[in-house]
């Protein structure tokens, strides 16, 4: 310790964020479980999709081209759904005390976990698509197209990251997070993710066809696969730009009323 | 230029319906070290987390160096250093990387935080547990490393809450004499502690928290005074301290003192005079009412 060394100006909040995504991605891969299962799902759901259900859903042996992108909202929901426990692990030990008493915007701790998910859920992505391929998955999407989707999943995995890291806050013990974000995951099965809506009892429908993932999985389906997209892009914008929103509020607070009491 | 680093002017703070800090006045000279004594419960660690900006009063206010911690949180938090009764440490992290992640958080460039981090590893005697993660560290290292990350940059006031509470002696020793350090360059320090024998070796001045008010403050010498300058020690014939009386040691309190206490216990009990011990003060300033009272009397 350097008598004369003044106190340094605090951490600029590009160096704050850079330093909190730094310490969750190298949370994320020291959680050896974790990672086995951000790697091992993308490919068992692929496979068990294909093989086991594909068969009884579509005959025709088309089901891979219909799936593929249920799978991979699927996958990020469950992905992003470790940041709701990430969070709240943060939350109950001591060393968020000592981030809120540092002159830094401590916000950043859960802005870490957000990227931290973002790059477990492309890599989870890229997964998918690499397994679909080998089990036939033929999409026809233009360069550009890719890039739509790829915007989208991003979109998508930020907004509920962001909706799972406002859950890991207020619910203020990691297997409560658990708990209420595992509600969120059944989403995708009541959507067109897996079968076509319009096979769905019609009380079902309703709420199928009105639910953020249908747009979502409706939009991407076609841009890597030319099923018509109509109203479907901008609703699928719209819902999860309104999540990603209103998410970000509820996360800055409930960080903000969480005082650093356990 | 306060003289004053730390200035608490009436604070109370409320859970539900339960008081836990009822009016709190105190001041904390600048460079000196504080001691704040209490019983579980008293309000120890809620006073120290509303001095470091974690949550505000109920009413009341305090002053970090002349900064209000409400209204003027930030230069607050620039000013002090938290080491909370619990660990704050990344335990998934080793300690290398929770002191670089401390210090580049604390504004200092990449190679400045290696240069501190190696220093700091050297000083508390980590640099074989540098590359472990935290997970795998005792006690006694944990919180070695909690005070290094506490001192990743030099900050004028450093609250310690409960610092050597589990540690063993040697270690304790060894936190004393870094504390002891810091006091000499100049730190102002508000500590809390359950040892008597601690408060006495660091402190400058003592304050003992209990029923949500400071009940006494003064240097360890003042406080015992207050007990009064003598205790009689009244020993059971296996020589189990049975009641401890506080006098002033005049012939006619000791006699009359004695007089009292003959008929209540047997025959074969033993005293002996002696000075007051901290633990005295502390009895005697904690207890719940009546027995306080009883004890004085
Ligand atoms: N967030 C909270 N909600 C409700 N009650 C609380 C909260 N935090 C503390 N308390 C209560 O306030 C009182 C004082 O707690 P505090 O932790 O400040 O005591 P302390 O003096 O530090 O005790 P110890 O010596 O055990 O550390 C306790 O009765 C505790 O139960
Ligand atoms: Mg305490």
């Amino acid at each position: 310790m350097n008598q004369a060394q003044p106190v340094p100006k605090p951490a600029s909040l590009a160096v704050t964020n850079a330093v909190f995504i730094g310490r969750s991605i190298r949370h994320s891969l020291r959680n050896v479980e974790s990672l086995m299962m951000a790697i091992m799902l993308p490919v068992m759901l692929m496979l068990l999709f294909t093989y086991v259900f594909g068969g009884a859903i579509d005959p025709g042996g088309d089901y891979v081209n219909y799936v593929v992108p249920g799978i991979i909202l699927l996958c990020a929901g469950f992905g992003s759904s470790s940041t709701a426990v990430d969070v709240a692990t943060d939350m109950t030990n001591g060393i968020i005390d000592r981030f809120r008493t540092m002159p830094i915007r401590s916000l950043s701790i859960v802005t870490g976990h957000v990227a931290a998910s973002l790059v477990r859920n492309l890599l989870a992505t890229a997964i998918v698509i690499g397994v679909a391929w080998l089990v036939g998955f033929r999409p026809n999407a233009s360069l550009a197209e890719w890039l739509g989707a790829l915007g989208l999943i991003v979109l998508f995995i930020l907004a509920f990251t962001w909706l799972f890291a406002a859950i890991g806050l207020v619910t203020g013990s990691p297997s409560a997070a658990s708990g209420y974000g595992f509600m969120l995951l059944f989403l995708p099965y009541l959507s067109s993710a897996f079968v076509p809506t319009s096979s769905m009892p019609s009380w079902l429908q309703g709420f199928a066809n009105h639910q953020p993932i249908t747009p979502v999985i409706e939009t991407i389906r076609g841009l890597l696969t030319g099923t018509p997209i109509g109203d479907y892009g901008w609703q699928a914008i719209g819902w999860s730009a309104a999540i990603l929103v209103l998410a970000l509020a509820w996360s800055a607070f409930s960080f903000r009323r969480r005082g650093g009491r356990r | 230029m306060t003289i004053h680093s730390i200035e608490i002017a009436g604070i109370r703070k409320k859970f539900g319906e339960q008081t836990v800090l009822d009016g709190i006045h105190l001041n904390v000279a600048k460079g000196s070290v504080l001691a704040l004594l209490g019983p579980n419960g008293a309000g120890k660690t809620t006073l120290i987390h509303i001095l470091s900006t974690l949550f505000p009063p109920d009413e009341g206010n305090a002053r970090i160096e002349g900064h209000d911690v409400v209204t003027a949180r930030d230069e607050v938090r620039r000013l002090i250093s938290l080491t909370g009764q619990f660990a704050a440490v990344d335990e998934v992290l080793t300690g290398y990387e929770n002191l670089i992640m401390m210090c580049r958080l604390s504004g200092l460039s990449a190679a400045q935080a290696r240069a501190q981090t190696a220093e700091l590893l050297k000083r508390f005697d980590l640099e074989g547990a540098a590359h472990k993660r935290v997970k795998a560290y005792s006690g006694g290292m944990r919180r070695r490393l909690d005070l290094a990350v506490s001192l990743v940059v030099r900050r004028p006031v450093l609250f310690l809450d409960e610092p050597t509470t589990g540690l063993d002696t040697v270690s304790r020793r060894t936190l004393w004499d870094m504390i002891l350090q810091l006091k000499q360059q100049g730190m102002t320090i508000l500590l809390t502690t359950q040892y008597l024998e601690e408060a006495e070796l660091l402190a400058d001045e003592i304050a003992v928290l209990n029923g949500g008010h400071i009940v006494a403050s003064g240097t360890a010498a003042a406080l015992k005074a207050r007990v009064g300058s003598e205790v009689i020690e009244l020993r059971s014939s296996s020589d189990e301290v049975i009641r401890t009386i506080p006098t002033d040691g005049s012939v006619q309190h000791v006699r009359h003192t004695l007089n009292e206490i003959a008929a209540l216990y047997p025959a074969d009990s033993t005293i002996t005079l002696r000075k007051p011990s901290m633990d005295d003060v502390f009895v005697a300033l904690t207890a719940p009412q009546q027995s306080k009272e009883a004890s004085l009397a």
